[in-house]
């Protein structure tokens, strides 16, 4: 039996079992002596979980014996997964069935059952979450393990030239390649430092506006309006820095008589930034917010200007929390991969000069990636490699984060 | 009501204590919401004045309305005349925010600042450039410390946290914050409802010797906090000065029958 009708025939059988369940519980629960007794659709419940835990425990089971086949035939195993397969399933249904169904009475705790099974379902939903990012760490590890036993780390981590064209075939030319990661990185720094510098200020002053000084009415339409910037696909803050903002830059540096490129790291970076900007102000701004206005009012209370309370005691306390959602918008900006990949140079020069192309570990990874290539190359896994550091980088930034804003959240409650 | 303020005005208790504010028909809006209604009062200088009344009586509005923290609050509006020694205080020669200087205000939470103790206290003479030197601060920090009789329990501990003290030392040290600006008024919107008992009744004494120097002002939900402390009572009912009067006069002998069923326990 193929999997569909087998899905419809177990929930059929579960509805049957519900149906029966609360009818027999409706029966035995009427003539109890008990006060208080469980209501007949959790008695109903309880048949169906009865009759669908045993066949979904099965297939887990089964679906894991696939994943590492068995030495059986091939006429074999499609026997089993059949007709012997289906015919267990709607075994273990039945016996969970009848089982469940001879069990009631007034007296049975089906709520324990009932709740018990609610918590394994939030149980496993956040295992499963944890597990998948394992899962990816552990994938970056291996091929990141299986480069540096290709290239050496040294190179990589110190090295000042990156090329990584390999050659497919030993005949073609340019077959050996440099891994040096470091213009890299200087790359993804300078355009996040760029970044930085128009997103924290802007943000910032934004959040103390919003917070200090709008009006509730003003507040209400403006701060969605702002949150819409967060809202754009950065694909289009990608084209748009390509396209208008790299090229004005340009024009700009040709009208001062300044060499400017069109992808320079000055464009993608204020873009960035631009994207970057509703993530620090809204940031910011909950946690201007969180100071407790009894801390505005003993400002006040002292003669204090409304710019006084602000530079002296509202940002003074909510320093360590704006602090943690720079950090946080740093790791976003270290990450973000599409204004970079559209707006940024490919070539991997170590500069720091703002109005040059440099590129990014971001850029580079897509880079990798993208064409035919073999997966146990030195080329495709460098991918790897760069992505576990930046992995790495992105983690220790939003841990840190998150410990100064939970430390600073403590401080008021 | 004005009536009865006019009476209040003659029957003024001491005669060495002059009036220092004057307050004539403050009506107080917050929208569509009338908190205050005409309310008429004089408070003398050098004195203890407390506000009583049941919760949501207009007392702490009335008290927010002496140096314009109600400006703070968008939808507030108030009316009326408030004179600080003549001088209207609404008027347009007058900064609300130097007028805070001159009256300040401690609040129903202590709420210092998360500053060191020193900080929190040389806050106010800093932004009003109030000491020339690095000494002279310390000489005003010190003194202000002194005057709130907390020196002796943070003398070693300057520039340590100001949120690391009990509740009660927190709520001398904002009395401390408030007495280094040299007011010559303060307000005192229920100061001792977040204390323990020990707590309040060392800040009970110590407004009972700021009297000498200061004009204070307080809110307070005890009546035997405003028996024990103050010299003149105003009792405020619905947004409105039911009776004011000497604190002994008003305890004892009551004029308005809803004074004498507040004090008595009937309702509030």
């Amino acid at each position: 039996m193929s999997f569909y009708p087998l899905l419809i025939v177990l929930l059929l059988m579960s509805a049957v079992g519900y149906w029966f369940g609360s009818k027999k519980a409706l029966n035995t629960v009427r003539k109890s002596t008990n006060f208080i007794t469980p209501r007949p659709h959790q008695f109903g419940l309880y048949v169906v979980i009865w009759a669908l835990v045993p066949p979904v425990i099965l297939s887990a089971i089964w679906g894991m014996l696939q994943v590492a086949p068995l030495q059986i035939e091939a006429g074999t195993l499609r026997q089993i997964d059949q007709v012997v397969f289906p015919v267990l399933l709607l075994l273990a249904t039945g016996a969970g069935l009848y089982f469940a169904i001879l069990r009631i009475n007034p007296d049975l705790r089906v709520r324990r059952t009932i709740e018990g099974l609610v918590y394994v379902i939030l149980i496993l939903a956040s295992i499963i979450s944890i597990l998948t990012t394992v899962g990816i760490v552990l994938s970056l590890l291996f091929e990141t393990i299986q480069f540096f036993g290709k290239v050496p780390m040294s190179e990589f981590f110190f090295g000042l030239n990156w090329s990584p064209q390999t050659a497919l075939r030993a005949d073609q030319v340019g077959s050996s390649g440099a891994f040096g990661s470091v213009p890299l990185f200087t790359g993804t720094l300078l355009i996040t430092f760029i970044a930085m510098c128009v997103a924290v200020p802007l943000g910032l002053l934004s959040a103390v506006y919003m917070t200090e000084y709008a009006s509730s009415k003003f507040r209400a339409v403006v701060k969605p309006l702002l949150e819409i910037l967060a809202g754009i696909p950065t694909v289009v803050y990608g084209f748009f820095a390509a396209l208008t903002v790299g090229v004005f830059f340009r024009d700009l540096g040709d009208s001062l008589g300044i060499d400017v490129v069109s992808e320079s790291a000055l464009a993608a970076g204020v873009v960035m930034g631009m994207m970057i900007i509703p993530f620090v102000s809204s940031l910011s701004d909950d946690i201007i917010m969180a100071v407790p206005q009894s801390l505005r009012d003993g400002s006040y209370g002292l003669g204090a200007t409304k710019s006084e309370t602000i530079r002296k005691v509202i940002l003074p306390a909510a320093l360590p929390g704006i602090v943690g959602a720079v950090l946080l918008a740093v790791s976003r900006a270290i990450g973000e991969t599409m204004i970079v990949v559209m707006a940024a140079g490919f070539a991997a020069n170590l500069t720091a000069n703002p109005l040059q192309a440099v590129t990014t570990v971001t850029v580079q990874i897509v880079g990798l990636l993208v064409g035919d290539q073999e997966f146990d190359s030195a080329k495709t896994l460098a991918a790897f490699a760069l992505a576990l550091v930046l992995f790495i980088v992105t983690l220790c930034l939003n841990v840190i984060a998150l410990m100064v804003v939970r430390k600073y959240r403590e401080e008021y409650d | 009501m004005p009536i009865q303020a006019e009476e209040n005005v003659e029957n003024r208790s001491n005669a060495e204590h002059g009036v220092i504010i004057s307050t004539r028909d403050v009506n107080v809006y917050y929208g569509d919401n009338h908190a205050l209604h005409g309310v008429s009062l004089d408070i003398n200088k050098h004195q203890v004045t407390s506000l009583i009344g049941p919760s949501g009586c207009g007392k702490s509005t009335y008290l927010r309305c002496l140096n314009r923290m109600n400006d703070t609050v968008d939808s507030c509006r108030v009316t009326g005349e408030i004179l600080l020694d003549g001088v209207d205080i609404y008027g347009p020669s007058v900064d609300e925010v130097l007028l805070r200087a001159r009256v300040g205000m401690v609040f129903q939470k202590p709420n210092p600042f998360p500053k060191s103790i020193y900080d929190n206290v040389a806050y106010g003479p800093r932004i009003h450039g109030l000491a020339d030197n690095k000494d002279d601060l310390d000489e005003i920090v010190l003194t202000s410390l002194e005057k709130a009789g907390l020196i002796k329990e943070v003398q070693d501990r300057l520039h340590s946290s100001g949120t690391g003290l009990s509740g009660g030392q927190q709520q001398r040290l904002c009395i401390a914050r408030a007495l280094a600006v040299r007011p010559d008024i303060i307000l005192m919107d229920e100061p001792c409802s977040a204390l323990d008992p020990i707590a309040t009744a060392k800040v009970e004494e110590l407004i009972d010797e700021l009297k000498e120097n200061y004009t204070i002002i307080i809110v307070t939900h005890s009546m035997q906090q405003a028996a024990r402390i103050s010299q003149r009572t105003a009792f405020f009912h619905l947004g409105e000065i039911v009776e004011t009067g000497d604190t002994e006069k008003l305890f004892t002998s009551p004029t308005d029958k809803r004074t004498q069923g507040y004090i008595t326990g009937r309702f509030g």
